[in-house]
């Protein structure tokens, strides 16, 4: 599509620059978990050391605030999926103005800042006598991750043939039936994404979370609070541990993808090749 | 209603409608009324609550006008935060267009895939990241020097720019996957069809490419803008006492003041101020919000 070498150039050092800029920044704060310095740096280089590590293993905080992290995930996971489906089938139900009205409502959430939203939850159990805690972090996180489910799920409802369910109900088969043998199966794929997202957008969440857990903590608020007064290299430790898990998870993903694909080619290239010898017979017969 | 008992059978439906209801009213619109509720009243201690003093004012809202420091920072997050959106938006489209258009799609799959890592890291962790390099002695300033650009080293985080460059760094993948998927969606013959009319390749852009982005265009920017005006730890990390951000008003007015009722108030400006501005985009950009939130 550009034909000039002038333009490819340029583009290729475009693309050059954009990953740099992406990946320049982990690379400086993974190393500096290595350095043996106090202040969290690469430069000066005073030596290779495993401290930050040992002193990390070692963070009673750290632990719980994981523990309480994956907890609420989970929660958050369990409440979102459910809810965030029905929503999907109730939207995709209604036709018109009440269906853009509806979709308004239900989108507002994913475009409210998080503090927002935090402050609401807050306000709102606390009048009800509800104490702050992780179970508010909880529902004030479901809030918007729903809304991602929900948009997920609608997505692939929206291709769902309504006919299936129709064959099924005159053969006789009840609506609990249609739904768990014929909707739901055919949803999982995006309940599955959904729920993978969920999990990571629960364990992302710092501004809701800030405002609604009491004085609980989630690694994000811990390593916020880490960050903000006493600096030192166990969060870049964490931090390397992070990227690290992450690289190898991509690179997990993508070896499976590839491995799919050459078994796709595989197969096509055998289909055709039997379907040439069926014709080459069939011609030899006639 | 109809449909869905039709579809589903009763049960089925009601508990449909049951969940949907739990979250739209229990979860989003009355925490969201009640926090308006609560901006419209007083801060009072608790022997005055109920009193003659106990009525719905708009106090609260006028404090932010009258408070010229408050508003002067309420303005400058607004000004950062779409210089951040606009940032975000030059650096990614043509990322998003050569990923989407220019690249074979197998080395696309792969080019996403790292593009992915630095998000799946933590958004704390990311701006962190940047403090490390923009500190004072830190790796930027060793370079500059080192290969002579700049004589002494240069305080990077006192001003505005830090923010800057951590919410570009932190949020930049919410504005190029919107674009990418939308520029994909574009059939390639009709970029094309525009070259072999003899089109010049910022006219291709503007005339067909840019056109057809548009939802994407407007989703990414809504949501950087967002993330931005909202964003709590990247100022408090990357920012300096002189340049603080709105957000960091509000929670001092709840956690430092524990004035909750004022604090709910500026919260509630903030909201105003991020639905506006999807208004607005969807306004300039001419796209329905079934387009920008999918």
């Amino acid at each position: 599509m550009i034909d000039n070498p002038l333009g490819r150039v340029l583009i290729r050092v475009y693309v050059v620059i954009f990953f740099a800029y992406l990946f320049v920044p982990l690379v400086i704060m993974g190393g500096a978990a290595l350095n043996d310095t106090k202040f969290p740096s690469v430069y000066p280089w005073v030596g290779l050391t495993g401290r930050w590590f040992v002193d990390l293993w070692n963070d009673g905080r750290m632990w719980t605030s994981t523990r309480n992290t994956v907890l609420v995930a989970l929660a958050v996971v369990a409440i979102s999926l459910p809810v965030g489906t029905a929503a999907a089938m109730v939207i995709n139900s209604l036709r018109g103005r009440s269906r853009s009205f509806l979709y308004g409502v239900m989108v507002a959430p994913i475009l409210t800042p998080g503090i927002v939203i935090g402050i609401s939850t807050l306000l709102f159990w606390n009048k009800l006598d509800v104490p702050a805690g992780l179970h508010l972090s909880t529902l004030g996180q479901c809030s918007f991750i729903i809304a991602y489910v929900m948009l997920l799920v609608l997505a692939r409802l929206q291709s769902f043939d309504p006919g299936l369910e129709e064959a099924a109900l005159d053969l006789g088969a009840s609506n609990l039936q249609v739904m768990r043998r014929i909707v739901l199966p055919y949803l999982y794929p995006a309940i599955g994404a959904a729920g993978v997202i969920a999990f990571f957008q629960s364990v992302e969440n710092y501004n809701i979370t800030l405002f609604t857990r009491g004085t609980a903590d989630t690694l994000t608020v811990y390593v916020g609070s880490k960050i903000r007064t006493g600096i030192t290299p166990t969060m870049n430790a964490l931090a390397l541990i992070l990227i690290l898990l992450t690289v190898m998870g991509a690179v997990a993903y993508e070896i499976s993808r590839r491995r799919a694909e050459r078994q796709a080619r595989q197969e096509t290239a055998e289909r055709e090749a039997l379907e040439l010898i069926a014709q080459r017979t069939g011609e030899l017969t006639a | 209603m109809g449909e869905l008992t039709r579809r589903y059978g009763l049960t089925l439906a009601w508990g449909m409608v049951g969940l949907t209801a739990f979250w739209l009213v229990i979860l989003v619109a009355l925490p969201y009324l009640l926090m308006f509720e609560f901006s419209l009243r007083p801060y009072l201690t608790v022997d005055k609550i109920g009193g003659p003093e106990d009525i719905y004012t708009l106090k609260n809202y006028v404090t932010l006008f009258s408070n010229t420091i408050h508003f002067g920072v309420f303005l400058r997050t607004i000004v950062a935060s779409a210089f951040v959106t606009a940032l975000c938006l030059v650096v990614c489209y043509p990322m998003a267009f050569f990923l989407a258009k220019i690249v074979n799609p197998k080395d696309a799959a792969t080019l996403f895939l790292l593009l992915l890592i630095p998000f799946w890291v933590n958004e704390i962790l990311r701006s962190f990241a940047w403090f490390i390099i923009l500190s004072y002695q830190g790796p930027l300033n060793a370079a500059l020097v080192g290969i002579g650009l700049i004589e002494r080293p240069i305080r990077w985080l006192t001003g505005g720019n830090g923010v800057i460059v951590g919410l570009v760094y932190t949020y930049l993948l919410f504005m190029l996957l919107p674009i990418y998927n939308s520029v994909q969606s574009l059939d390639s013959n009709q970029i094309e069809a525009a070259e072999d009319l003899g089109a010049p390749l910022w006219r291709t852009h503007w005339r067909v490419v840019i056109p057809h982005a548009k939802p994407g265009i407007a989703s990414g920017c809504v949501m950087v803008f967002m993330l931005s005006a909202g964003s709590i730890i990247v100022p408090s990390l990357l920012g300096s006492p002189g340049t603080r951000w709105f957000t960091e008003i509000i929670q001092q007015w709840f956690f430092e003041g524990q004035d909750w009722n004022q604090g709910s108030a500026y919260a509630f400006l903030l909201l105003i101020l991020c639905t506006g501005f999807v208004m607005l985009m969807m306004r300039l950009l001419n796209v329905r919000l079934t387009d920008i939130a999918k």
